[in-house]
């Protein structure tokens, strides 16, 4: 028998000097920490404006998504279709779907605008015609818009994961317009960019309309996203959906990395400074605040350990870098996987901080890891507070809204926040969705 | 849980409410595409051996969902080959995800019942119960099952094991020194099945709510255990007026126990898996929206979790009471203990009905 060595050596903790790319840890079996702030495709979906949502599912995936719902008290823009046995064994997945979407239209109080058709991972395996079902569900009810979605977490190692392709599909909606040179799109993103930050202002500053799917307030500005000249990603996950808005809408693409690097976050203005045709000048005074604000965070924090986790930002690596260059006494790291844009981040802090400790989050050791800090400590995000059990943490996931040096700026206030003010761990981290919001809300 | 991780979220937010405090090890395997075409289960194998050379449980589950079913995964097959790994007894059960809970709970139950529990050395001197079908999604975290249990005790029944809230694995091992099975939700009744063919352990039906009702069980398992028959003490009272959602057997003794407290029927409509033997007239399978509907149209009363109220018709009241098998954590703030609470549920109902 072949042995899978991958399972051989687990482990809970690495000295980043000894983590490999992309996995520093086996994957096995997986353990899901009860720290929910972060969003599912549900979520992301219900953040179109007045969209009806319905998902075609067994009973056991329909579950989460029914109660995320109703915890977000939409439950009346949600409806169902569930995939029973005997339509596995009939083969009428594909009128199930039909009739069954065709039978929730009816019964709705009002016609929405739009309707998001997930189908599961049952759906693929069994071959179904998704082409059919979407092209007759248009005929049949040419007043709506319909688009493909997937809550099929068996992709989830593929080339586009079920998050990726939610954010993606979320785009597929739009109706080609005449583009408009002076709108662009903030697209793939949970959280509006805040109107403070570098990115925001330089646009705002040039009399450029951002438009954003966070910020629409109905369906009709949503539509205005396609009339936008140039789309902007900040985040990996949300690449394929800046994609689509230039293959299919000819939107100029322009990926600009959230980053806590000073030299990236200039380089990222610059290179839209150049698309656009303005003049963008680094500006000190911003360099200078951004450089006081971390100054004034360690200063209060001084040696306290600090650990971060992934959900609080894509680049928690980089975070790392930042803090351990400004004195901050970073130790651990939680984190599963590296994606592309964490290499740089990585060789750098083998070079530069090879002791600091990776750990995993899904390992099922880290089920029954002492989950305590025998001193005081900072966490950036849910996960790192609940393996430390530490009140001391700076509540955000996904980077909130932040870009730039703004966005340093505003984390390094938090966390003298969250390093003076307890918080209660078990309340605040089981919430699902930190945040969400939807613009018709 | 051999899943692709989309159900971990479910149990880790809704269906497992003491996750925060309680070192469950409950697991997925992180299925993937290209092992579910391939039909590789040998990663499945090697990780659940890993993980359990590394944690030492009592014992492995193996369940299945949606894609292991549709490639025919063999979980008792896969289960054999991971016990025989570990020397941990391991289970292996054909769960598909699209049943509900009530017939992954039975099946679970259904093998402590044949595997665990051991032949008595002794019966108890006094008369004691088994509390089967204690689960999380029937009774919630809000001391029901603690409630439940006190009843019980202050009628002098001993608790030998609870299945499965609170109580140790070694409680259930020593499961036949009881006299009476009491099976408290549909998902306890094929482990009473079970013990009753194995050590010849009469089983009764019914959860105690309100005194009167109580009694009545108590009473039953007296006789139970007296005359080794079993016992069925919430027999279904029709009436289409007041129509009360859920889980056969809670809301079967519910509805009894709201007549023996005020001459009131009610009939059951029931969303979720159920006994055979349950479904009669005043307890009705009734899976979705259109099965629902002409049911809540003939109501003038209808006590169901408030995830329900949106479908329910104005001509009718709408009485909530919450149940975590339905809508998991989102009301967990009203989440009523009909056991200590029963009276507050009938003073709601007798004022609902004079204002209407």
């Amino acid at each position: 028998m072949l042995r899978n060595i991958r399972t051989d050596t687990k482990q809970i903790s690495v000295p980043v000097s000894q983590a490999e790319f992309p996995e520093p840890f086996p994957i096995g079996l997986e353990y899901s920490a009860p720290a929910r702030g972060h969003w599912t495709i549900a979520h992301v979906a219900l953040s179109l404006p007045e969209a009806h949502i319905i998902y075609v599912c067994p009973q056991g995936c329909l579950r989460g998504v029914v109660l995320t719902a109703a915890e977000l008290n939409v439950s009346q823009r949600f409806s169902t279709i569930e995939v029973g046995e005997e339509n596995v064994l009939e083969g009428d997945m594909e009128d199930q779907v039909i009739d069954g979407v065709g039978h929730i239209l009816e019964e709705l109080p009002y016609t929405p605008p739009a309707v998001l058709v997930f189908t599961s991972c049952i759906h693929q395996f069994l071959g179904i015609d998704l082409n059919m079902i979407y092209s007759t569900l248009r005929q049949q009810h040419p007043g709506i818009q319909f688009t493909d979605c997937y809550m099929n977490p068996i992709m989830r190692k593929g080339n586009w994961n079920p998050d990726q392709k939610m954010r993606r599909q979320l785009f597929t909606l739009l109706k080609p317009a005449p583009l408009d040179q002076h709108s662009v799109n903030i697209v793939g993103n949970d959280f509006p960019l805040d109107r403070t930050s570098d990115l925001y202002r330089l646009l705002n500053d040039n009399h450029y309309t951002v438009r954003e799917v966070a910020t629409s307030r109905n369906y009709a500005e949503y539509q205005k996203m396609a009339t936008s000249a140039v789309a902007i990603t900040t985040r990996y996950p949300a690449e394929a959906a800046g994609k689509l808005l230039q293959t299919k809408y000819g939107q100029k693409y322009l990926h600009l990395p959230f980053s806590y690097d000073y030299a990236e976050i200039i380089a990222n203005l610059q290179k839209l400074s150049a698309e656009l045709g303005i003049t963008y000048q680094p500006d000190p005074n911003a360099i200078t605040a951004t450089d006081q604000a971390l100054a004034a965070a360690q200063q209060v924090i001084g040696d306290t350990p600090i650990a971060i986790d992934y959900t609080f930002s894509t680049k928690a690596l980089g975070l790392a870098r930042l803090l351990l260059d400004r004195g901050f006494n970073v130790t651990d790291v939680y984190v599963d996987e590296f994606d592309k844009e964490d290499q740089a981040d990585l060789a750098a802090l083998k070079a530069s901080a090879p002791n600091l400790t990776l750990h995993p989050t899904i390992d099922v050791g880290m089920r029954i890891a002492p989950r305590q800090s025998s001193e005081k400590l900072l966490a950036l995000g849910q996960k790192a507070a609940y393996f430390n059990g530490s009140p001391y943490f700076v509540n955000i996931v996904e980077g909130a809204g932040w870009y730039g040096f703004d966005g340093i700026q505003r984390m390094a206030k938090l966390m003298i926040e969250a390093y003076n003010e307890p918080k209660d761990i078990e309340s605040v981290i089981q919430v699902k969705g930190l945040g969400w919001g939807c613009g018709c809300i | 849980m051999h899943d692709a991780s989309g159900y971990a979220g479910i149990y880790t937010t809704h269906d497992e409410p003491r996750w925060y405090e309680m070192d469950s090890l409950i697991f997925v395997s992180g299925l993937t595409e290209t092992e579910a075409i391939l039909g590789d289960d040998e990663k499945f194998i090697n990780d659940t051996v890993n993980a359990a050379k590394r944690l030492q449980p009592n014992f492995i589950a193996l369940t299945g969902s949606p894609i292991p079913m549709v490639i025919g995964t063999d979980f008792p097959a896969l289960a054999r080959e991971i016990e025989l790994a570990t020397g941990i007894m391991t289970f292996g059960f054909d769960t598909t995800g699209m049943n509900s809970y009530i017939s992954g709970v039975g099946l679970a139950f259904a093998e402590l019942a044949k595997r665990v529990c051991q032949e008595p050395t002794t019966k108890s001197d006094q008369l004691a119960i088994n509390l089967l079908g204690v689960t999380p999604l029937d009774f919630s975290i809000n001391d029901t099952v603690a409630s439940m249990e006190k009843v019980l005790q202050d009628q002098g029944l001993k608790i030998q094991s609870n299945w499965a809230m609170g109580g140790s694995f070694a409680d259930i091992k020593t499961a036949s020194a009881a006299q009476v099975n009491l099976v408290v939700s549909a998902g306890g009744l094929p482990a009473a099945k079970i013990l009753q063919k194995r050590f010849g352990i009469p089983y009764v039906i019914g959860t105690p709510y309100g005194a009167a009702f109580t009694t009545k069980i108590v009473n039953a398992i007296k006789q139970a255990a007296a005359t080794g028959e079993n016992q069925l003490v919430c027999p279904p009272q029709g009436n289409a007026k007041t129509v009360i959602v859920g889980e056969s057997v809670n809301r079967l003794s519910l509805a009894n126990a709201i007549y023996d407290a005020t001459g009131e029927a009610a009939t059951v409509l029931c969303p979720v898996d159920s006994a055979p033997e349950l479904l009669t007239d005043g307890c009705i399978s009734a899976v979705d929206e259109d099965e629902l509907k002409p049911y809540f149209a003939e109501a003038t009363t209808i006590i169901a979790d408030p995830l329900y109220q949106p479908i329910c018709p104005d001509t009718a009241r709408f009485i909530p009471v919450p149940h975590e098998g339905f809508s998991g954590r989102v009301y967990h703030g009203s989440m009523p203990n009909l056991v200590t609470g029963f009276e507050n549920l009938l003073m709601k109902i007798n004022n609902e009905t004079k204002k209407g």
